[in-house]
């Protein structure tokens, strides 16, 4: 199954997307993440206002098989959750980079950004 | 067995609604025959062995002598004197280890061979309840229909030149066949079940989907709901425990939990709301909380065909009856639950 990897968007290696637009960043899993865990049931996400570092687990992800922890890749406030998710967890399968994103932060250290790995390279992490 | 091939809920919902195929050639195979053998394997397995007529199977369970559960399995007598073990993959050296010291120690044992032909067998599962529209092109050189074996019953069919034995069995809940072949004709078996059932929606299925709908019926893993330190009373065997047959391995134990009752059990149970999925380990509360949980889940998942948190877990007693309210600890929050009758999941 090849996976889909959006030119625009930031990754890290444990397989979240982020979408940065000024000092907001947009946080998901790849679409290579959602093929490994199968089909996703449940979505725990973070309280809004929660400060979080880079690297932190805050969110989990439940397939119907195992729990996976989301790590977030900046730091920052979370200042949205997508809660259609509690309705809808299977977007996270169905469109991964849209409908299936999990919180949005406002950023701590913008320049933590230059970390992140970009399309080409975690393409090639996951053997694309 | 991979975990999936198309995705765990989609190859759950094909076996519930139409038909799944899964390659189950992990699984051991044990036989024993000879003049004895029927009495062997009565005084080594819980359930009634002499119950079998010739072409018949019973689930049943290996106990330790202090009523543990060394492995629960599938006993068919395919024969007169043959019999065929059906048992757990992880089990296969345990199971013929102590069948082989229980058969050193029966009177009359050397009348008996037990084998262990786990190497040169596989097998297939085909479930579904659209299975019984299609198998019987897959044996089109016998007279017999697969179709009319009834529920555990197993008879030679010939495959590719080759006899194997097909039983109406299943792990499933649904109508099915399991079919045992010689490991060399394993995937000709597979290409020829997939081909017939193609027009019937048959998919391959993993094993995320076999225990996603094991789970459903509330049927037992091994590892899960039983081991070597719990009795087939406590994992609500005791259907399949003939106490009153005579003697067998862990029989005394046994009869004295029934006697004195069960302090602990295993009960089904439903998340009351749309939770995390309750996974094995998991704490299980009383409804009042207390100091200690009441209990832990040895089962657990999302159904997919309810759409909600599932599972199986080992409580004390009296919290054990359906209709309970209990509380999953599911990372450090308590999440409202039920226990509900087994099956969870029954066919409407």
């Amino acid at each position: 199954m090849s996976a889909i990897v959006p030119p625009e968007l930031k990754y890290t290696k444990s397989h979240e997307w982020v979408r940065l637009e000024g000092e907001t960043a947009t946080v998901g899993i790849s679409d290579h993440a959602q093929h490994e865990l199968t089909d996703v049931v449940y979505v725990e996400l973070p309280a809004i206002g929660r400060k979080v570092a880079a690297g932190e687990a805050c969110a989990v992800v439940e397939s119907v098989k195992t729990a996976s922890d989301i790590y977030s890749p900046l730091s920052g406030e979370v200042v949205a959750v997508n809660g259609e998710l509690a309705a809808h967890p299977e977007r996270v399968n169905t469109e991964p980079y849209q409908g299936g994103w999990f919180f949005k932060l406002k950023l701590a250290q913008p320049s933590e950004a230059q970390g992140l790995l970009g399309a080409e390279s975690y393409a090639r992490q996951i053997g694309l | 067995m991979p975990l999936c091939y198309s995705g765990i809920i989609e190859e759950h919902l094909a076996v519930r609604g139409a038909a799944g195929l899964f390659d189950i050639s992990h699984m051991g195979e044990i036989s024993a025959r000879g003049a004895g053998a029927m009495e062997f394997l009565n005084s080594a397995l819980t359930n009634d062995a002499r119950a079998l007529r010739a072409g018949q199977g019973q689930y049943t369970i290996l106990c330790n002598e202090r009523g543990g559960a060394v492995d629960d399995l599938y006993l068919y007598r395919v024969e007169e004197g043959e019999y065929l073990m059906i048992v757990n993959a992880s089990r296969i050296e345990a199971d013929f280890a102590w069948l082989q010291q229980r058969l050193a120690a029966f009177p009359g044992g050397g009348s008996v061979e037990l084998r262990n032909r786990s190497e040169e067998l596989a097998a297939v599962a085909v479930q579904g309840p659209k299975v019984a529209g299609f198998i019987d092109q897959c044996f089109p050189a016998d007279a017999q229909k697969a179709t009319a074996l009834r529920k555990n019953d197993i008879a030679r069919f010939n495959f590719a030149g080759r006899a194997v034995l097909v039983s109406r069995t299943g792990y499933t809940g649904e109508d099915g066949f399991e079919i045992v072949a010689g490991a060399e004709i394993i995937e000709a078996l597979w290409d020829r079940l997939l081909e017939a059932g193609r027009g019937a929606g048959l998919k391959p299925a993993g094993l995320g989907a076999r225990d996603t709908l094991r789970t459903e019926v509330c049927y037992p893993l091994y590892g899960h709901e039983l081991d070597e330190n719990t009795t087939p009373l406590e994992a609500g065997l005791g259907y399949f425990v003939a106490l009153g047959k005579g003697d067998f391995t862990g029989r005394a134990v046994l009869a004295q939990q029934k006697a004195q009752g069960l302090t602990r059990k295993l009960a089904a149970f439903k998340m009351a709301e749309r939770s995390a999925p309750p996974r094995p380990g998991y704490p299980i509360w009383s409804e009042a909380g207390g100091a200690e949980p009441i209990g832990r889940v040895s089962s657990g998942t999302q159904s997919p065909s309810l759409g909600i948190g599932i599972g199986l877990g080992f409580v004390a007693a009296e919290y054990a009856p359906a209709n309970t309210a209990i509380g999953i600890e599911i990372r450090g929050r308590r999440v409202p639950a039920r226990t509900v009758a087994r099956p969870i999941y029954r066919r409407s």
